[in-house]
Parts: C-alpha cells; structure tokens; sequence
C-alpha cells in the first residue's frame, strides 16, 4: 500500500535487521514487543493493586484485629499487626489509581491496541515506532514512581483515587498528601503524557496503515473500539493533566486555583477564591469517560471473540459501531452526574441525569446484541468465550443500577455508599478485567506461539466468576442500608453492627477469588516456556492477525501484506462449506458480499 | 521476626498451589490440543452455564431475604424521602425484572447452543426490527424514569421560602460537626473562617460586630422539631465533607469556600421512630450481636459494648482524613415543646464568647 510499508517489506523480507538483546526486548519498537511489555508491567501493577484490596477487605472483615500479614507486608503502618487508619486510605487510594490507569487502561488497551491494530488492519507495525516505545517506557517510569511513592516517610497518597483537593493539597491535612501525593502527580502526568502518545499513534495508524481493501466498515469491532477509545482520550486525559499540573501549582507555588478560606490546625491559609468544586469538573471531565475508555475496548475483545467462538457473525454490525459512536459521544458529556451532592447548580444535576440516562441507550443495545450473537450458535466454550459471556453478565448486572446512580433524586441517598462500590466494580472493574482475560486467553497463541492450558483457564474462570458475585452482589444491600464507603471501621457506628457479618462473607469471597489467581498466574507464565505449540489458526478466525506466521517477525508478514476483501465476521456464511471464510479470501464466482 | 516467618509460610503456600496445579497439568490427557474446546468441555461448560445461572438467582433471593428490607430502604423520617423511596423500589423491580431475563437468555443461549463437531450455526447478522425494538422500548422506559426522577430531583433541591423554613448552619472540621441554629431572626450572622479567634471562643468564625451573629447559638448535637421545615446551610473549614442524613434522604457535600444548601422536613420523631415494630426488631436484633460479641470481649478482659439505642445520625461521607470513620453527630427529631425546652437551654453566640 504506502510506500512507507513497501520499504518495510524490502527490508524485512531477507532478515537484514541485526537485533541484539537490548533492541529486541528491552527498547523495542515492534508492536509485538511493546505489546508484551505492557502486559507483563500491567500484570505485575495488577498483582500489587489485588493484594492491597485483599488486605483492606480483611481490615473491614476484621477491624483492628491483629493480622500477621498486614505486619509482614505495612511494617511500621501495623504496629503489632494492626493497620492503621492512614495506611487504609493510602491503599484504598493506590489500589483504584492502580487498577484504574495502570491495569485497565495501560495494561489493557496499551496491550491490545499495540498488538491487534497493526495485525488486523494489515499493517507493518505502528504509525511511529519510537513514540510507541516511548510511550511504554513514559508507562513503566510512571509504575516505577507510583510504587516508590508507597514507601514515602509520610505515606502515599491517601485522598481517594479521586484526589479532591483541599484534602488532597494540604500535607497538614493528612501525612499521605505530602510527597506521597507529589509523586502520584508526577506519576499521573507522566502516565498521561505515555497515554496521549499511545492514543495519537493508535489513531494515526487506524486511518492510514490499512492494507488494500480494508475499508472503515471492514475493520474487525475490536479496531473500531480502540479507534474510538483513543479518541476519547485524547479529548479527556488533557484535562486531567491541566487538573493535576493546577493542583501541584496550588501545593507547591501558592496559587489558588481550588483552595479558598481555610482554616485548619488552629490557623488561616492565605488561600482565596479558589474552589474545590472547580477541580471536581475538571477531574471527572476525564473521569467518566476513563470508565469507557477502559470498557471500550473490552467490548471491542468481547466481540470479536464472541463471534468467532459463536461461529456467527456478530450481531449487527454497524448498530454496534453506531453504539460505540453514541458511547463515545454521550461519555463526554455526563461527568456531572458524579457531582449531584457537590454543592453545583440543581440545574446542572437535571441536565446529567438526562444525559447520563440516555446512556443506558446504546448500552443495552450492545447487550441485546450480544446475546443475540450467541442465538443458535455452534458455541466454542474455551475459556476466552466463558470470559466474554461473564463479561457481558456483570456489564448487565453492574450497569442496571446505573439507572439508580444516573438518577439524581436517587443518588442523593446512595452517593459515596457501598451501593456505588458494588456498582462500577461489576460494571467496569470485573467487567474490563474478564474483557482483558478473555483477550489473553485468546490472542495469547498470537503473543507467545504456544497455547494457554484450557483446564487451568476453566477453572479460573468459575472460580473467579462465583468469587466476583459473591463479592460485589452483596455489597448493593450494604450500601442501600447507607453504609459509606472508604471507612476503616464501621465499629463507632452500632446502627451497622447487623451488617458486619455480610462484610465478613465478601472478605471471604475476595480472599478465595484472590488466591485463584494464582492458577492463572502460572498458566500464564509456565505456558510461555512449556505450553503447545500454537498453531498458525487455533481458533479458526477470519481475522489478519492469524494469517501472520506463528513465530514473530519484524514487519508481520514475510512476502506481501494479504489484501481484504470480506469483513470481518463471515463465519458459517451460506456461501461457503468452510464455516469460517478469512478476510483475505477472495469473493468466489458469483459470490455475493453479505452484510457489507 | 515474624514478618520473616509469614512470609516464608506465603512462600510456602504458593508454592504448594503451584505444584497442585502442576501435578493437575500433567494429569491432563497428552493426545489433545490443550488449548481448544472439545464437543466434552463444550457440553460441561454448557452445563456450568446453567448453574451459574441458578448461582445467580440465588445470590439474589438470599441476599433479598436476609438483608432486603432494610428499615433505611423502607422507613424514611422526611416529607420528601417517600418519593424517593417509591422511585428507588420502582427502579429495583424493573432491574431485578430485566436482571432475571437477561441473565436467563445470556446462560440459556451458551446452554443450549454448545458446540457439536460439524453442526454449522445460523448466519443471522442483521435484523433492523430487532435492533429498533430494543432500541425504543429502553428510551421509553428511561423517558419514565428520567420524567419522574427529574420531578423528584426538583422538588427536593427548590428551596420554598413560603414555607417559611427553621434556617440551621451544618459545620464540618476535621472530624467532628457543630450546628448553628439562626436563633429568633432566624438569620444566620456573618462567618469566614478568617474571623475565628480560638481565644476568645470564637470556634465557627462569627462575626462579632453583625447584629444577627448576636443571637445564633451553635451545639454539637441537632435537635430538629417534627414537621418544621428545615433549611440547611452547610459550611466546612478545612477539606471536603459530606453531611449524610440516610434516614432522612438527604445528603450534601460541604465546601470550603463556599455555603451549600439542602432541605426537607423531618415527620417521624426520635421516640416515634425507636417504637416502630419493624425498628424494634432491627435494634433488637443488633443488640443480641453486641452481646455475642461483648462475650468475647469480656474473655479478653475488656469491657463490655454498651447497649444500642436507636438515635438518627449525621454522618459525614466524604473522604476528610484519618478519622472519617467516626466523624458522626447525633440527630435528635422531637416535638415542638421539646425543642423550644431544648432550645432554651443553649447558650447565645455574644454570651458564649470569653473577653
């Protein structure tokens, strides 16, 4: 196609690269690579951000009981094993900022944007290739930093994951916001900074590097969903940036952008006429749709997965391309619905009700397409399939009380409770990590060249499964019972005293669903070394992905990049004996294009 | 020392799981493709579908028995938490409703459809009618809902003024509450955070010279007379708080900064609401926990938990620092003699000053 790809395959074709360890594993700047980068960095953020959330979870369960853990793991943070009350806001804290931004956006759009969008639109690799290095190694600096800031003499950052100043401003008002919160600033903007990059090179190569043939409405729904996603994000994550870098004015230069008449520990701030309020836009302009940019592409996965393993076309097509758009659309305009008690304009609140309701619009749509995909299937149930149906089973359980919490009447009595806890983890936080599951168990013969053992992933999947409803389930009624979240203890509070035991049962859930991870873990990282060899098609896709030989190679594919001319879903296409037809088959005489 | 050894046991205990699910591994028969479903797995996961699906419904009936009619779901104590509540019991059943059918068909349809070698599926990839249908029903259930919620949302957040409302300042520091009651002008006097003077017992930073500062009086508790509209005005002097009232419905973050503002009126009193069967039952039913557990605390040689009487609470419920979890205040609904009594009794702002 361009000539840009053409020089790619001269290049490629006789292997003239010299690669040495450096080059090839460490600063690459194959797609591939940064791809498996970004997953190993996200899995290893994923494993610290799961165990803070267990040890919290046991604080709740148990509060103030002595823990050996907690000794071994928060030294001088439990003296004589018991957590004290800042270190438990510090790892409510880093474990949303960890599994928001640095597993499920970087880990899980950086991993399968970097690997599929060259591979399915027929492309070389990524537009550029430095940036996207760039941009993994801008990630893993600002990993490095978010962990050694949980070893800060103050302690880290422990204002919520949400930050909201003054709490978050004032080191006066909590030991976490001192250099804790400075180094969650620079980390976050350095993570925006590998964002922004990643996003602008996903966009550029999706309009430009598609090989002949490949027009937008024959792009598999997992490039549409990323497309998308990094335009979301372009247009959101540098609001968040401009947030953070006013806020680090504020702590630092005594500016007042959200800080005004403060009083605190017996004197006046000369702090005026800033507001907190203002920095509650800001942040949530990025905030909500960072929730779509993480589910985004976990609907984009489970698509393409649902209907290879359905061996059926996905379910119309273009309506659910029309609801990524609508999505995408709405995400940007319903941040205040996180704002309804924050002391704004009522007005303002009826406008985001409307808003945010409509969502539930294309929302619905997707799910009734979904299930509809699995109608009169040949399903396929490996395990990337059973993670993609319990995708689409906790976004319906999960994103059902969005109408509760989207409704501002309601929201009055339920905001900042459990209830919203139960919420977005079912509704975005399972969800997206089942999406990203399904996707590894998936594409991990596409990554690694051997294949996942199937049992293993059958028996992380129901054990996670149970484990996640188990879980979050509950935690609705606690929080319909106006229990708030993001206490240490609920023991000064008698009026909860019948909830405890319903805590003690979701720690257990937690601890069992938590321990299981480790089947995967091993799965994970013995099959790299022990597992089969994939073959080139293990699941029978039509996509280009698997039409790139087993063994990587710089550039993709050996000779010519294969040209397109099918989209992407003809599976069991009456036309053809085969129930899969490749994208690069060429139409048969007097074969009609079906659904294009 | 210890932190050595429970680390070791961790060590220890991964690696056990580790080689259990080795040995499990290389149990597994060699001749087939580890990594493809066979028509075996397809029809044992079919199957697991439909249990996970009777897991599902499960969770739910439990969790709705024991735990679903929570007296703070069913019994509001303001004018206006009834309609929430009918709106709230609305949007439960249409979701239990579309939860209960969704789920079936999500299971049912990986039940029944499992794959077979050779069986091929429908091609079935557009229906324009489908995608209207559930395109239009959802927009006119959710045009019910947004017209009710937003009715509801107006008529809670518009202040009366007709109504003539009791105007009392909520005051959040870190971490406890005080309340500020307007006195007999009902007008609340001048405050910045600014104005306070530790030494002379200006806590809430009043200003002095304002005529209507003179007769405020601030307490640490909130008395509220039954029926009497009641405006709030809410102010903080450090972080973000958030005054929550769940008995009441009524919830407001307070700013530094800025004054925000929430009303209802209060219907049920404090006595009335500790007589209600249903409250009886539910104090009832904590105080039986409190003594299980104040016998192992007595074992340890501690003190026993106090017995638990019903009070209605102000909680705060925006992250604020290490002691949010007990950053609370006492609500106190009674009549309109009590509360005059009540009343009396506190201290003016000018004679609680110290020169």
């Amino acid at each position: 196609m361009s000539a840009h790809a053409d020089i790619h395959a001269h290049d490629d074709h006789g292997h003239h690269h010299k690669e040495t360890f450096v080059t090839k594993y460490i600063f690459s700047q194959d797609h591939k690579m940064i791809a498996k980068q970004y997953l190993i960095t996200g899995t290893i953020m994923g494993v610290i951000g799961i165990i803070m959330s267990l040890m919290f979870r046991m604080q709740i369960a148990w509060p103030e009981e002595p823990n050996v853990l907690f000794e071994a793991l928060l030294g001088k943070w439990a003296p004589d094993g018991v957590m004290d009350a800042d270190i438990y806001l510090a790892l409510v804290t880093i474990h949303g900022t960890i599994m928001v931004f640095f597993v499920l956006t970087a880990g899980l759009s950086g991993t399968f944007s970097n690997l599929l969008i060259p591979l399915q639109i027929g492309a070389r690799d990524m537009a550029s290739g430095f940036l996207n290095m760039v941009s993994y190694w801008l990630f893993f600096l600002s990993s490095v930093i978010m962990v050694i800031s949980l070893f800060v003499e103050a302690g880290p950052a422990a204002a919520g994951w949400t930050i909201y100043p003054p709490l978050s401003a004032l080191p006066m008002a909590q030991g976490g916001s001192g250099m804790g919160m400075t180094l969650w600033l620079v980390s976050m903007a350095i993570f925006i900074a590998s964002s922004l990059l990643g996003s602008l090179n996903y966009i550029v190569t999706v309009l430009n590097l598609r090989t002949k043939g490949m027009s937008m409405t024959r792009l598999p729904l997992t490039i549409w969903a990323f497309f998308i996603t990094a335009v979301i994000g372009v247009i959101s994550f540098p609001v968040l940036l401009s947030a953070a870098l006013l806020l680090i004015m504020d702590r630092s230069f005594g500016t007042s952008f959200f800080l005004s008449d403060i009083f605190i520990q017996g004197e006046v701030l000369h702090y005026q006429g800033g507001s907190p309020v203002l920095f509650e836009h800001l942040f949530w302009f990025l905030g909500h749709p960072e929730v779509y940019i993480i589910i985004l592409p976990a609907m984009g996965l489970v698509s393409e997965i649902m209907a290879s393993n359905s061996r059926k076309p996905i379910f119309g097509y273009r309506a659910m391309i029309a609801s990524i758009l609508a999505i995408a659309f709405l995400s940007t305009i319903v941040w205040g619905h996180h704002m309804f008690v924050s002391g704004m304009n009522p007005f303002l609140g009826s406008v985001f009700t409307f808003t945010t309701l409509l969502i539930a619009i294309p929302s619905a749509v997707k799910a009734f397409n979904w299930i509809t995909t699995l109608w009169k299937g040949n399903l396929q149930l490996n395990p990337a399939m059973l993670f993609s149906i319990g995708f689409v089973s906790t976004f319906i359980t999960g994103g059902l009380t969005g109408i509760i919490l989207g409704d501002s009447a309601l929201d009055i009595n339920v905001h900042d409770t459990y209830f919203v806890v139960a919420h977005f983890h079912l509704v975005m936080g399972i969800s997206a990590l089942y999406g990203m599951f399904a996707g590894i168990y998936h594409w991990y013969p596409k990554m690694f060249g051997r294949m996942l053992n199937k049992n293993l992933g059958y028996i992380h999947f129901w054990v996670t499964a149970v484990c996640a409803y188990g879980v979050f389930f509950p935690m609705h009624f606690i929080g319909m019972a106006g229990l708030p979240r993001r206490y240490y203890t609920n023991s000064n509070f008698p009026l909860f005293d019948d909830l405890a035991n319903v805590n003690v049962i979701i720690t257990i859930f937690a601890l069992v669903g938590g321990a299981f991870q480790l089947v995967y873990l091993y799965n994970f990282f013995a099959s790299i070394f022990f597992g089969k060899k994939a073959p080139q098609n293990p699941w029978k896709s039509t996509t280009l992905e698997w039409t790139t030989p087993v063994e990587h190679m710089h550039g993709n594919w050996p000779g010519e990049i294969p040209h397109v001319y099918r989209w992407a879903y003809d599976y069991s296409n009456p036309q053809h004996e085969e129930d899969f037809v490749p994208q690069n088959v060429p139409l048969k005489d007097g074969e009609e294009e079906l659904h294009h | 020392m210890t932190a050595l050894l429970t680390i070791t046991i961790l060590v220890f205990i991964s690696i056990a799981i580790w080689q259990m699910v080795k040995i499990f591994d290389l149990a597994q028969p060699k001749n087939d493709n580890p990594g493809v479903a066979t028509d075996k797995d397809n029809t044992i996961n079919g199957y697991l579908m439909m249990g996970f699906l009777a897991f599902i419904y499960i969770i739910t009936i439990v969790c709705i028995v024991l735990w679903g009619d929570l007296p703070l779901l069913s019994n509001s104590a303001s004018e206006h938490g009834s309609t929430i509540d009918n709106l709230m019991i609305i949007s439960l059943v249409l979701i239990f409703f579309v939860q209960t059918i969704t789920q079936f068909l999500l299971h049912y349809f990986a039940f029944k459809y499992k794959g077979e070698k050779g069986k091929k599926a429908l091609f079935f990839a557009d229906n324009n009618k489908l995608e209207f249908i559930w395109t239009i029903i959802p927009v006119i259930v959710l045009a019910g809902l947004i017209i009710y919620g937003l009715n509801a949302w107006i008529n809670i957040t518009s202040v009366d003024e007709s109504d003539d409302p009791m105007v009392v300042e909520l005051y959040a520091q870190q971490f406890n509450w005080k309340a500020r009651y307007a006195g007999a002008d009902n007008t609340l006097g001048l405050s910045n955070v600014r104005l306070i003077d530790i030494d002379k017992a200006n806590i809430l930073g009043l200003d002095e010279a304002d005529p209507n500062a003179q007769d405020d009086i601030i307490t640490t508790e909130l008395h509220l007379p039954v029926g009497k509209p009641v405006l709030f005005k809410m102010r903080s002097q450090d972080v973000l708080h958030s005054a929550y009232m769940p008995h009441f419905r009524a919830q407001m973050n307070c700013v530094p900064g800025m004054i925000t503002q929430f009303g209802f009126t209060p219907t049920v009193t404090t006595k009335e609401m500790r007589e209600r069967p249903d409250m009886i039952e539910k104090i009832q039913n904590i105080n039986d926990i409190r003594v299980e557990n104040s016998k192992v605390l007595i074992a340890k040689g501690e003190d026993a938990l106090e017995r638990y009487e019903f009070d209605y609470l102000l909680l705060c419920n925006k992250i604020c620092g290490k002691s949010h979890y007990n950053m609370q205040m006492k609500i106190i609904v009674e009549t309109e003699e009590e509360y005059n009594a009540w009343i009396k009794q506190q201290k003016v702002f000018k004679n609680s000053l110290i020169n």
